[in-house]
């Protein structure tokens, strides 16, 4: 049974206590290392010093992150918190797929990337119909054809480009 | 008047008509879907704005800003679903009317109310604009810095409840923007030797993480949701009608939300919050409020669209951004090396100026867009969550990839996207990291070059501006401390009246221990005692 104190906690109790855990030792050890990773200059004020905003920043991580640990109503692990961070490393499939498609992209192209990564992203989330396969392909056209075609936004043309003929292959490296 | 013609001129271009065409409606429709928000869009599209005019990329960005919120009403009011998190009030009173059969009439009410809101800040301050014109000079290093850190602490202050974690992560953000090379001394400040971290951590790659690409692992690692939307027939022009039939609770509404927005850190919800309570405790009806009351729907609407306009304010006038999406203006604006601040009103007024009125006329397209196309946009709502996350996750690669085509910029976007999902989950802020990061590094240059002219600790606020933003830093401070103490002080009470015995079967067997070795006990136990010795004398 929930006592008040922890009736009154603002936010999810689950993962709260590996995070502040987490957060408050990852301060501390970068702290630690500020001698290592800063510079302090001789004939200089302290506000002027490198190492100053560093240390303003790390000291309050660890003081106000360690407050905010000490303060949680719970001191131990459960199993629930153990379940959330089992849902957080799920999200690491969809930073894969992100980091596939960035990969991908110099290499293959924007456009042919984008036209294979959305409808085999939504497949994956379930969306198999045909409607929604069309949809996805749409959308891959669409976002390449508005960002790169028109708004020109720095996106280089993959190298397999380099192997198109002529015109085609400059037409493709400056517009997908 | 010549202020106002040379800002008409700056505006009377094509590619300016196109982006307050492509802001407007761009930004109803982010709006109305459930999910996406201003920050992910305005977070997506601003490498794309790099390249344009600075006046033509910063109208994109302020009318998806400004007309968001009309987009956010309509899920609110059907649904039950805020489009936006601002939107969250609007639910109170609009889907009660939907319910009782009246959507038509709601959705045409938080139109006005959110066209009354839009126009009156952008009137406010355009006629506010000569004052900040004089005032913003006396904002010299010391008081930029201090009208910083007092955005920073408010911030920090606002999030009740989660003051600590919120305060923590708003010294991760002045932290991270320390990372790279110091550009004074020219040493090396947390890059591990790495080329990559030399250059420091990009403000974009962070807000496309913490935004963007958090709320698409939100999205993608969430269920679809059936929605079924209620058909409008009718016309959309009766709320005009109604508004003019409440100007006492639309006036101050925006009232409220033209002071809440200029000031940093505060803006939507708490001038939501204090018109809606305003509204409700001077209303005839105050038992309507949450039913389906149109003062109320009128004050939540009001008052939110007020902010953008004046939010704007800090920004321009000081340099300093007051909340996650002036902060992300920001960079448009270094990027073409205007530099906002009290030097942008002296010497190019008009630009201000044109910006405003590029607001107003935002405004009035989103209403005429709305009064007619409503029907056609609820058709957006429908779009599956999981669908939505695949579309988040694929836009957002056009906003990190081409701002440097850096691999590693991806890899550490999707590092904050993945810290961005966990602060989520956990129902904390992300805010403070953006304006930590932004605010902190202002608070750096202009400390440094603030605390060459200061002797004495005292010559710091020895200057008026000076003087009283250090007061209002003590007194935000000293009501804050006080509010803790409230806080704890009630916790306590309540634990005091909810403490009641344990339960468990070692508190029962210490209980019994004690009472044994009681004097009551020995009393007890010589009684009986004395009893059973009776007792065996008979036999």
């Amino acid at each position: 049974m929930s006592n008040e104190r922890e009736r009154r906690f603002v936010g999810q109790r689950r993962g709260q206590l590996i995070f502040a855990l987490v957060f408050v030792v990852y301060a501390v050890g970068l702290l630690a290392l500020i001698g290592d990773q800063t510079r302090w200059v001789e004939k200089t004020k302290l506000f002027a010093q490198p190492r100053f905003w560093p240390a303003v920043g790390l000291g309050g991580m660890v003081i106000l992150g360690g407050l905010h640990l000490y303060r949680l109503p719970w001191r131990r692990i459960s199993r629930y918190d153990w379940g959330e961070v089992r849902k957080w490393a799920a999200v690491v499939e969809y930073v894969l797929w992100f980091m596939i498609y960035v990969v991908a992209v110099p290499v293959l192209g924007y456009l042919p990337v984008t036209l294979i990564f959305v409808p085999v992203l939504a497949w994956r989330m379930g969306y198999r119909s045909r409607k929604m396969m069309g949809i996805s392909t749409g959308f891959a056209v669409v976002v390449v054809v508005l960002f790169k075609t028109f708004l020109s936004v720095k996106i280089p043309g993959g190298m397999i480009y380099e192997y198109l003929p002529g015109a085609a292959r400059s037409f493709f490296i400056l517009n997908f | 008047m010549d202020l106002i013609l040379s800002s008409i001129d700056i505006l009377m271009r094509w590619d300016v008509a196109l982006a307050l065409l492509v802001g407007s409606v761009g930004g109803v429709l982010i709006g109305a879907i459930p999910g996406v928000g201003p920050a992910v869009a305005i977070a997506i599209l601003l490498p794309a704005t790099f390249s344009m005019d600075p006046i033509v990329g910063l109208t994109v960005l302020l009318g998806i800003y400004g007309s968001s919120m009309y987009g956010g009403a309509i899920p609110a009011i059907l649904i039950n679903t805020p489009g936006t998190a601002v939107n969250a009030l609007t639910t109170y009173d609009g889907y009660p009317m939907t319910a009782r059969g009246e959507p038509r009439r709601a959705l045409s009410l938080a139109y006005s109310a959110s066209f009354f809101g839009g126009v009156f800040s952008v009137i406010c301050l355009i006629l506010f604009a000569p004052v900040l014109a004089r005032v913003a000079p006396l904002f010299g290093s010391r008081e930029i810095f201090l009208a910083a850190l007092l955005g920073l602490i408010l911030v920090v202050v606002a999030h009740r409840g989660q003051s600590l974690i919120a305060g923590a992560l708003a010294a991760f953000g002045i932290f991270i923007q320390t990372i790279g090379m110091e550009p004074v001394k020219y040493s090396q400040r947390y890059t591990f030797d790495q080329p990559f971290l030399q250059g420091g951590v990009n403000l974009i790659v962070v807000v496309l993480g913490l935004f963007a690409l958090s709320q698409a692992f939100v999205l993608l690692t969430s269920e679809d949701e059936k929605t079924r939307i209620t058909k409008l027939r009718g016309g959309m022009f009766q709320g005009l009608r109604e508004l003019a039939r409440h100007p006492r609770v639309a006036t101050v509404s925006a009232g409220f939300g033209v002071l809440m927005g200029m000031i940093p850190g505060v803006g939507e919800f708490t001038a939501q919050f204090m018109s809606y309570t305003y509204a409700q405790r001077t209303s005839k009806r105050p038992q309507d409020f949450g039913r389906g009351a149109s003062e109320g729907l009128i004050a939540a609407e009001t008052s939110n669209n007020a902010v953008p306009a004046a939010a704007m304010v800090p920004l321009l006038a000081l340099g300093i951004p007051g909340e996650a999406l002036t902060a992300m203006m920001l960079s448009v604006f270094y990027v073409h090396n205007v530099v906002p601040g009290p030097t942008l009103f002296q010497n190019d007024m008009d630009f201000v100026v044109a910006l405003y009125l590029a607001l107003l006329i935002l405004n009035v397209l989103v209403l005429i867009f709305l009064l007619f196309a409503t029907n056609a946009l609820i058709q957006v709502v429908k779009i599956p969550n999981r669908f939505l996350g695949v579309c988040i996750l694929t836009l957002s690669f056009v906003g990190v990839y081409s701002l440097r085509n850096s691999v590693t910029d991806c890899l550490m976007a999707a590092g904050f996207g993945l810290l961005g999902y966990v602060l989520k989950r956990l129902s904390m802020p992300v805010v403070p990291i953006i304006l930590g990061m932004v605010l902190g590094g202002i608070m750096e240059v202009k400390l440094r070059a603030a605390m060459a002219r200061v002797k004495e600790p005292f010559d710091f606020i020895d200057r008026p501006v000076a003087f009283i933003l250090f007061s209002i830093i003590v007194l935000v401070l000293l009501s804050h401390i006080v509010r803790v103490l409230r806080d704890r002080k009630s916790l306590k009470e309540a634990e005091w009246q909810s403490k009641h015995r344990s339960t468990s079967f070692g508190a029962r067997m210490f209980r019994r221990k004690s009472s044994l070795l009681t004097g009551r006990g020995k009393v007890v136990r010589a009684r009986h005692s004395t009893l059973f010795r009776r007792l065996m004398d008979h036999f």
